[in-house]
Formats: C-alpha cells, structure tokens, sequence
C-alpha cells in the first residue's frame, strides 16, 4: 500500500474518532437549545471547569479515575442547574439574544474565575495511555476510550429521551411549550433537568477531554467556535444533524490538516461551513420547505 | 441648549492636550477613544438586533491587512486602510448576504458570526510565516516611527486629536443613520421581518447596508489601533474575546444612546487599568471576572446600560424635555422572536 494512503486513513480514522467527541458536545448543547431555546455560549468553559475538576480529584486528592470521572459528570451537571436557575430563568422571558449575551457574561466570569484561582499554567493529567498499533497506523487509546463513552453516552440520552416518561415530556416541551404546560406538565423542572442533562454531558466530555489534551483557563476557546458551527450546521436543536455535521466537520479537520498545518484544518471546516450555509442555511438534515 | 452644550464639550475636549499633556493619562485617553469608537460602531448594527459577534474579525482585518500592506508592499496606510476597510466590508458582505438573505437572524446570526471572528484568529495564526501567528505582528518603523506618510506618530497629542476626531466622526455617524429612513426600515424589520417586507422595505439590501458599514468603521479601529500601539496580536484584535468585550460595553454603557458605548468604553477600560495599577499582576484575570459578573446583571436588571437608565431617570424628573421616543423596542413581549 502506498505510505499517503497510510497516512490518509490514519487521518480519516482519526477524524471519525474526533468526531464521536464532538458529536457528544454538540449533543449537550443541542439539547439545551432544541429544550429551553437558549445557547449556552458558555458551553465549552463548562467543560474546562470539569477538566480542572478531573485534574485536581485525580492528581492532587489521588481520587480513582472512575470515581473521579462520576464526580465530576454529576459536579458539573449541577452548575449546568445553577447557571440556569441563576442565570436563564430570570430571563426566559427576555429577548433570546439576551439570554446568549449573559451566557456570554458567564463565560467571561468563568474564565477569569479559572484563571484567578488556578493560574494560567497548562495542567495534565500526566497518564500515559498505550498507543494501538495497526499495521503502519498509530491510534491512541485514549481517543477510542473517547469515542466509546462518547457513543455510550449518546446511546443512554437518546434512550432515556425515549424510553421514560421524564424524557417524553422534555422532547414533547421541545415540541410545543405553550401548550405542554396546560397539559400538566412542569415547564419549570423540565428545565431543570434538562439543564442538569446538558450540564451532565459536558462533564462527560471533560472528562473524556482531559485524557488528551491539557487544562488550562482558555482551553474552552480552542473547541467552542467548532462546536457552535457543528450546531448550527446541523439545525439548532437536531440532533441527528449535529450529529451528522461533527462528523464531517472532524473529518474535514483531520483530513486537512495532514496535508497542511492543524489551523488550516479549522480554516477549512469554517469555509466548508460559510458554503453550507449557502446551501443549506436550515441545518445538512432540514428538509428543504 | 444640547447643541451649545455638546459645542462647549468638544472645544474642551480638543483643547485639552495642549493644556494637561502628562502620557499616561492622554494614552489611556486614546485607548478610550479608539475602543469608544469600536464600540459606537458596533451598536450602530447591534441596536437594532442584529447582533454580531463577528466584530472582533473586523477588526483584525482592519488591523493586520493594513500592517501587512506596509511591511510586505510598502503601501502606505493612506492606501492601506481603505483597502482594508474595503477588505472587510467584502468579508462581511460575504458572510452576511446569505445570513440575511436566507433569514438566519437571532441566534443563528450571533453564532454563525461567532464561527466568522473564528476564522480570522484561525487564518492570522495559520499564516505566521507571514503575520507572526500568536506571537503577534509589528509595522516597520518609518523614519523613525514620526511620518505623515506612514501615519505613524510619536507624539501622543497627535494621536490624540486624531483618535478624537474618527471618534466624532462615529458620533456622526451614528446620528446620521439615526435620522435616515434607513434606521426605520431596520426598526420595522427587527419588529418583524415579514411585515417590514410586506410595506415594501428591502430586508436584505437595508440590513446588509447597515452590517457593511458597521464592519468599515470597526475595520478602521483596527487599523487606528495597530498603528497606534505599533504592535498587535491575534488575541487583542480579533477571535471571539474581542466580539464579546464589544458587547459587554454596549450593553452596560447603553445600547440605545449615542454615547452609550463611549461611556462603556470609559467604565470597562478604567476598570481595567484601575485593577492593573491596583494589584499588579495578581489582579490577571480579575478586570474580565468583574466584566462577566456586570454583563449577567445589567443584562438582567438594567438592559438599557447605564446611560440609557439615566435618561430614563431624567426625563421622568423632566417631562417637559421628552422628545420623540429613542430608538428602543416597545417593552412587553418580544415579536418577531429571532429562529
């Protein structure tokens, strides 16, 4: 076999592995929005709170990392329900894009607030996972880890919105909001829960993140604008299409950048995205009315 | 009255370097004044809904096109900074027409201009062979950095009366679009889009109107700023941080008033530098934590900004002095919801 090729599928490989995880972002976020109708533009510093949490149970307070992983999806679950009930309930009747801007304060806040009280240093968690060898191919074990509990915890969301009665109501609050609340259900702990969901997921994902990449205040900015464009890019609120866009868009990342440098892959996925929204400006899976 | 007022203030205002010229108040001074203007230009859209975050992209353009135009063609910022200006008008046309044109407002509009402001801090650091990438880029200095040719100044009264004057020039502006039929054609179609076009307002072509020129005179900061401070970096012009600051001070200055965002310009750069003095460098962080908390609050509690409160407050002391309404929605429940 050629050695571009090998290069080639070790690159689209590693693209689909990239986007299970970001699929897994994309999925939280969707969830708020299609649910409360607010983006959380805080999203991502959530994340970087769960990877510093993940650092300090693990590295400093010797936690196991099973255990510390748990702790920190349910840590950050709650400050996804603090943040709503803080921040977005006293809004919900406000102008949508008040709602984003004070997110946007949030995010502010928690960047400083990361930065003040754990410095500017890059932190890690210092494991080494072995790297898979296939034929002439290296693939790390911590993107498959990754991309595995990205899938199961896709699969237990889409189950639990499914298969129990809480998640019906939330996709049925997703659907209509006046009128779910005059059929008796509680708008205001579907929210909650929701929130607490969204806020699961990101812990999730710091979690899963942590194992690859270091922790620092700013690590939020590095992912945030390529999760916001896999949102939109699949319609605000799809899942199914957000799921269909991280995909294309890790692919897109990683493909490009083999041939080029790491940026020009993220240059490529928002050009690629600007078409897109020519093209398709309701999200790759609306059906075109 | 207002008029002689305003006439007094800004003789004052000219007046001052050639009185009191001490360098670090007159810098921090044109700081307020280049920032004030950046922010004036952004409301200029973001009053009427459209709000972008794709500002903090402008700017860089403004910035680095006109540095890179000096240090690679020689081309002097006289030319320079309407190439730029023209550069990111075209940028903003580009990404915007499809926006307006497909009726991506609201959230869409915020994040898919997010994604812009993105991919310019992505293309200035993917290109550092040629920008300086992270690490930041400096213009040549020109016969030793004091050259009307090269627009660039040692003297810190010279950039103040120029920072001054492209501030007013925003004010100008600013007033101009104000009493342009183009501000209600833009008010109708914040209201509601559908019913805009139905009285026969061009959506499209009055919102791209304003966003193209919106993007000019954030472009122009750029460059004012690059050539003032003699040095940017990705992270001071552009990505998401900047487009963020912007509307952190509109929305805490006043968002609906013409210096609304001057007075955010002067509250969040003072603050700033007030902790940097304070704390040195134990306060790194602390101005942007402040910052968030305020944005949450006023944007809960105080959604006019300061300025716009205070005129509240002023003209319920003063009925007499109420005009024709300022150019803020009807309170009560938002139409036209923006998905």
């Amino acid at each position: 076999m050629d050695i571009l090729d090998i290069y080639l599928l070790e690159a689209l490989i590693n693209g689909i592995l990239l986007g299970g995880v970001l699929a897994l972002l994309s999925l939280g976020l969707n969830l708020v929005f299609g649910v409360i109708d607010v983006v959380w533009i805080c999203y991502a510093e959530l994340i970087m709170l769960g990877m510093y949490g993940m650092y300090f149970l693990y590295v400093v307070y010797q936690v196991p990392l099973p255990a510390a992983g748990v702790v920190c999806i349910v840590g950050v679950g709650i400050l996804g329900v603090v943040l709503h009930a803080l921040v977005i309930a006293p809004l919900l009747g406000a102008a949508p894009i008040n709602q984003l801007l004070a997110t946007g304060g949030v995010l502010f806040f928690l960047q400083s607030a990361a930065t003040v009280m754990f410095g500017i240093e890059f932190r890690n968690l210092g494991l080494r996972l072995p790297v898979l060898q296939v034929s002439e191919m290296f693939i790390s074990y911590s993107r498959l880890l990754a991309f595995g509990a990205a899938l199961g915890g896709m699969v237990l969301v889409y189950l639990f919105l499914s298969r129990t009665y809480t998640g019906t109501a939330i996709r049925a609050i997703a659907q209509d909001r006046e009128i779910m609340a005059l059929m008796g259900v509680n708008s205001r702990r579907m929210y909650l829960i929701t929130s607490g969901l969204g806020g699961g997921l990101a812990g999730l994902a710091a979690c899963l993140l942590v194992l690859q990449y270091d922790v620092h205040p700013f690590v939020g900015l590095s992912f945030g604008p390529i999760l916001f464009l896999i949102c939109v890019l699949g319609g605000l609120g799809n899942f199914a299409g957000g799921l269909v866009a991280a995909f294309v868009l890790a692919e897109i990342i990683s493909v490009g950048g083999l041939y080029l440098d790491l940026e020009w892959g993220y240059v490529f996925a928002f050009a690629f995205f600007i078409v897109m929204m020519f093209l398709r400006p309701e999200g790759l899976l609306a059906r075109r009315s | 009255m207002t008029v002689v007022l305003g006439w007094i203030a800004g003789a004052a205002l000219v007046a001052l370097p050639f009185v009191y010229s001490a360098p670090y108040p007159l810098h921090i001074l044109v700081v307020i004044l280049i920032w004030a203007f950046a922010y004036t230009s952004w409301s200029v859209m973001g009053r009427f809904r459209l709000v972008s975050l794709g500002h903090g992209g402008f700017m860089g353009v403004g910035a680095y096109v006109t540095a890179l135009l000096w240090n690679h063609g020689g081309v002097t910022p006289w030319i320079g900074i309407p190439a730029a200006l023209l550069a990111a008008g075209l940028l903003a046309a580009v990404v915007a027409y499809p926006c307006f044109r497909f009726r991506i407002v609201g959230h869409y509009f915020a994040l898919v201009t997010l994604a812009l402001s993105g991919i310019v801090l992505q293309v200035i650091i993917a290109t550092r062979d040629h920008t300086g990438g992270s690490l930041g880029y400096t213009p040549e200095r020109y016969q030793g950095g004091d050259s009307l040719y090269a627009l660039q100044f040692s003297s810190k009264t010279t950039w103040y009366l120029i920072a001054l004057g492209v501030w007013a020039a925003g004010l100008y502006i600013w007033h101009r679009v104000d009493r342009s039929m183009l501000r209600y054609a833009l008010e109708a179609i914040s209201e509601d889009e559908d019913a805009a076009a139905a009285a026969g307002v061009h959506v499209t072509a009055e919102k791209l109107k304003i966003t193209v020129l919106s993007a000019m005179m954030t472009a122009l900061a750029g460059a004012l700023y690059c050539q003032y401070q003699m040095f940017v970096s990705p992270e001071t012009v552009s990505g998401i941080a900047v487009s963020l600051q912007m509307v952190f001070a509109v929305v805490v200055g006043g968002i609906y008033v013409s210096l609304g965002p001057t007075v955010g310009a002067i509250i969040t750069i003072l603050l700033a530098e007030t902790l940097r003095i304070s704390f040195g460098t134990a306060a790194v962080g602390w101005d942007n934590l402040v910052y968030g908390v305020l944005l949450v609050v006023f944007i809960i509690f105080l959604p006019k900004g300061i300025s716009g409160s205070l005129l509240d407050l002023w003209r319920m002391r003063s009925p007499a002095l109420v005009r024709r309404t300022p150019a803020e929605p009807a309170p009560g429940p938002v139409t036209g919801r923006g998905n």
